[in-house]
């Protein structure tokens, strides 16, 4: 029988970049994932007869180039060029849409000439206040217990930056970092398409409106992620995402990881303090000198390892994480591609907004933070089988919609609410494309008590911990424990739940797999 | 699946706990003990009005060591820990391994932060295989309801469902035979019993914080004042009287024990982060066990003891002199300062004028030379400053046979 250096527990997107980063290392590295197939959210499926989606997230825009690159996965069939980065498209009920092309926007079509000008001062300023924290959301947080040389270099880097920027700017950046996103917007803004458009880019997987404090670090979040060298950018991916695992999944593969599907692991076995191997559903155990967990943070440390090996003030962290999701998918089986009013075909093939203003999309958060689903939900809607035909069957199309605010802990439950909720949300899309609840062949519906459940998320939500400045960077998991390792010996935490932070970026699971070369671990 | 544990909302925490509602409120025997209160000499014991003394505290002293001194404990904080699980969740809890401790023992014990600081000291009652009662100097129930997270214990405070007593002296076997407490004679040291009192039952255990033959009784605080009235009843022959703390104070000083907050700031209540104190830097070292497996605070302690981190030390000091050197600084060749003393007296016991101090390391650990203690004594509105010698000797400061003595002697 193989022995390994090291289990990876969970093979979606970030265990399995971690795998491969690990076994690129020289390590023997063994994958462990519960359901049939790798890929986690990230995962191609069929959902109907025909007619193939993107399970969880639907479009890439912050697969981080290092990860592109260490594993090799432009050369494994994941190429990103310009003429696929898809345009943005803020629907509107009040005339034609707005849309940003290119790179978030870098043409912005459908807007006054004074909106275009705005727009360009804004989008310039946002790229240039990301970028103070880009690194930041790159690399592992600093150590702050006992900074090392790296850190504190790092650390002069971001002042560094800052300096740079120039008095006025630095001064702009630390005024408006805290913001709420719908102030700022107002303060350079006129167009309410184009407001709603960021205002739901900011929130969106927080349990956060626009005009929550602090709203505006989710722009910033979504424009540190970049594709194909452009920050902003977004595609859809040819197969899906499913296509983007697969390429990480080859790479794994070629660095030697082996990779066991339909093996759920029962627990992590702790000896003196340390980690020393994994023991499976089936009552198998597995050994290796370092485990990796890339799956939820709270359930690796109440499922996986138990209370007793662990720090009571730990465990009181942990269990404070907030991760009550509040974005539901929908995935239709259309029988042909709808129309969306006054949107042209490469807007069809693009990403389709409704969230026609900031106070739109504030009165779809209120009731969510009372336990209730947005009346007039807000969503970002793709059609993802007219740039790929093979997800649906000829003619026919597939509809992916991610829809807020759908909150977790549903006061009437999601059993009695899902019906309901699936009814206001075709009710928006058929304002926006008249005639196309017509034409649905086949509904589903996940809310995030149903992501919880076949994805293994706790709470349903998609970045494992709400992506808030007091879960982010040092705080992320848990304060104290933000550099991938944990209380136990041997034992890493390299999904989502750790830093930067969810989306298929693979940052957390890069950034784990070189903590643990670094600890020759 | 729902992996987020259910957090209890704050409303039932804060009912669970809700001594705070009656300010200094008094205990189950406050009417006997405000009878005998003739120095109304009170002070706040973790929120109850407990006395200082009741009478005369030199003589409450000498009811310690010579007759049988009836004490309330029922202001220490009690918890009732019970379930399957509740042996695992006390050994991940505290210090000491709970695997060792038999039903029907007690021991002495402390438990940890995560940063392997102390939160407190106490005794931990086990009552049954699943069943324990934890006593402590504060309260903790939020950070035990956290330590349960994932486990089948219950924890229930249960400080005013329980009253208590301590009865500590040379005679105190004698009060509670005499008493008609039968069987009581076979309690060894750390032995706890039940037996039959008032319709219901009283537990008895022969513990104390005296270092001399001594017991604790609890029981349901309704049958409190019948319990007081039966030991007060079979001691009257026997010299019993009930005491305050001043006295209780002395007698455990010669014993050599500490009080939180009194001789270490506990992890909850420190404000400075250089008054944090891991075991090993109050004595209690000899408590923690590392094979025992995961306990709060294990990993800071044993890397605070490679990386040689431990930076005070807790030590018995005997003084010349006859002066007590209460809060005394204590001084390495009368001039570099290098701790403090928590609590000093001239002991009548051992004879001796005797002290417990902090100092830092490595003073009191390997230079134990040279070490002086100055004394401000105030006389008549003057401070005379004394520079006494102090020389680092083993606690406890006196050693009693009687409190070992099986049978227990008869007084």
């Amino acid at each position: 029988m193989t022995s390994f250096d090291a289990i990876v527990v969970g093979g979606g997107h970030n265990g399995l970049v971690s795998a491969a980063v690990l076994a690129k290392s020289g390590r023997m590295v063994l994958v462990l994932e519960a359901a049939g197939n790798v890929g986690g959210a990230s995962r191609t499926e069929e959902f109907a007869p025909g007619f193939r989606v993107s399970s969880i997230a639907h479009l890439l825009n912050r697969l981080h180039p290092d990860v592109v690159k260490t594993l090799e996965l432009e050369r494994l069939g994941l190429q990103i060029a310009r003429s696929d980065f898809v345009p943005s498209v803020a629907l509107s009920t009040d005339g034609p849409p707005l849309v940003l092309h290119g790179a978030y926007g870098e043409v912005l079509t459908g807007a006054s000439s004074t909106g275009q000008t705005a727009w360009k001062d804004l989008r310039a300023q946002l790229l240039r206040y990301t970028g103070i924290l880009k690194p930041l959301l790159a690399r592992r947080p600093p150590d702050l217990s006992g900074m090392s040389l790296i850190d504190t270099a790092s650390l002069g880097q971001t002042g560094l930056a800052l300096k740079k920027l120039g008095k006025e700017d630095m001064r702009d950046f630390l005024r408006v970092l805290l913001m709420n996103v719908s102030d700022l917007l107002d303060e350079q803004l006129s167009d309410d398409r184009l407001k709603g458009l960021l205002a739901f880019d900011a929130t969106l997987g927080c349990h956060l409106g626009p005009r929550s404090p602090t709203s505006l670090l989710g722009l910033y979040y979504r424009l540190a992620g970049e594709s194909g060298g452009a920050a902003g950018a977004q595609i859809l991916p040819k197969g899906g995402m499913g296509a983007v695992v697969s390429a990480i999944r080859a790479a794994a593969e070629k660095a030697g990881v082996t990779i066991r599907t339909n093996t759920p692991a029962a627990g992590i076995i702790v000896e003196k303090g340390r980690a020393v191997g994994v023991a499976l559903a089936s009552g198998e155990e597995i050994r290796a000198r370092t485990i990796v967990s890339a799956i939820n943070p709270a359930t690796t440390v109440f499922d996986l390892v138990g209370p007793l090996e662990i720090d009571t003030g730990f465990i009181r962290k942990v269990k404070n994480i907030r991760m009550k999701g509040d974005a539901a998918k929908l995935n239709l089986a259309l029988d042909r591609p709808p129309q969306f009013a006054g949107v042209d075909a490469a807007g069809h093939r693009g990403r389709l907004v409704i969230a026609p203003s900031p106070d739109h999309v504030e009165r779809a958060f209120n009731p969510s933070k009372y336990g209730e689903f947005s009346p007039e939900p807000v969503m970002e809607i793709t059609l993802p089988s007219l740039t790929d035909s093979s997800l649906a069957p000829d003619g026919a199309c597939v509809l992916s919609a991610v829809v807020q605010y759908a909150p977790y802990a549903l006061r009437e439950g999601w059993t009695a609410g899902r019906g309901k909720f699936l009814n206001v949300i075709m009710a928006q899309l058929e304002t926006y494309a008249p005639g196309i609840g017509k034409t649905v062949r086949h509904a589903e519906l996940l809310t995030p008590a149903d992501i919880e459940a076949r994805y293994r998320m706790p709470g349903g939500h998609w970045h494992h911990g709400e992506l808030q400045a007091d879960q982010m960077l040092v705080s992320r998991p848990v304060s104290g424990w933000s550099g991938y390792d944990t209380p136990i010996d041997g034992l890493f935490l390299a999904g989502a739940g750790s830093h930067p932070g969810g989306g298929v970026s693979g940052a957390p699971g890069l950034n784990a797999a070189k903590r643990i070369i670094a600890m020759k671990g | 699946m729902n992996q987020q544990p259910a957090i209890a909302p704050s409303s039932s925490r804060a009912a669970a706990q809700s001594h705070f509602r009656t300010l200094r409120p008094g205990t189950p025997f406050q009417p006997r003990i405000d009878a005998l209160a003739r120095t109304n000499d009170w002070y706040n014991w973790a929120g109850y009005r407990a006395p200082h003394s009741l009478w005369d505290e030199e003589l409450e002293y000498f009811a310690i060591r010579s007759q049988a001194a009836l004490f309330d404990i029922s202001p220490m904080t009690k918890y009732r820990v019970e379930g399957p699980d509740a042996e695992a969740f006390l050994n991940r809890v505290t210090l000491r391994d709970v695997t060792k401790l038999r039903p029907g023992r007690v021991h002495y014990t402390a438990w940890c932060d995560d940063g392997g600081f102390v939160l407190d000291d106490g005794t931990l009652f086990r009552l049954s295989p699943t069943r324990f009662r934890l006593c402590s100097q504060e309260r903790h129930l939020p950070w035990l309801l956290d330590s349960a997270i994932g486990l089948d214990v219950a924890v229930e405070e249960e400080t005013e469902a329980v009253a208590g007593l301590a009865l500590q002296g040379p005679t105190a076997f004698a009060v509670l035979r005499d008493a008609r407490f039968a069987g009581v004679e076979r309690l060894r040291l750390f032995d706890i019993a039940e037996f039959p009192h008032d319709g219901d039952t009283v537990i008895i255990s022969r513990t104390g914080f005296t270092g001399d033959l001594g017991y604790e009784l609890f029981v349901p605080a309704e049958h409190a004042l019948s319990l007081w009235d039966r030991l007060m009843l079979g001691g009257e022959l026997r010299g019993i009287r009930a005491i305050g703390y001043t006295a209780l104070n002395r007698a455990r000083l010669e014993a050599g024990l500490i009080v939180a907050n009194a001789d270490f700031t506990t992890s909850g209540h420190a404000v400075r982060p250089n008054r944090l104190r891991m075991p090993d830097e109050i004595g209690l070292g000899f408590m923690i066990d590392l094979e025992k497996g995961h306990f709060n605070g294990r990993r800071a302690i044993v890397s605070a003891r490679a990386k040689k981190r431990l930076r005070h030390v807790l030590v018995g000091l005997e003084i010349e002199g006859n002066i007590p050197a209460e809060h005394a600084m204590v001084y390495y060749r009368k001039s570099q300062e290098v701790g403090l003393v928590s609590a000093a007296m001239w002991s009548p016991m051992a004879k001796r004028n005797i002290a417990i101090a902090s100092l830092a390391r490595p003073f009191g650990d390997t230079i134990v030379d040279d070490l002086w203690v100055e004394i401000y004594a105030m006389r008549e509105l003057q401070y005379q400053k004394l520079m006494k010698r102090a020389k680092v000797v083993p606690r406890p400061f006196i050693k009693l046979d009687r409190r070992t003595a099986n049978p227990p002697a008869d007084f």
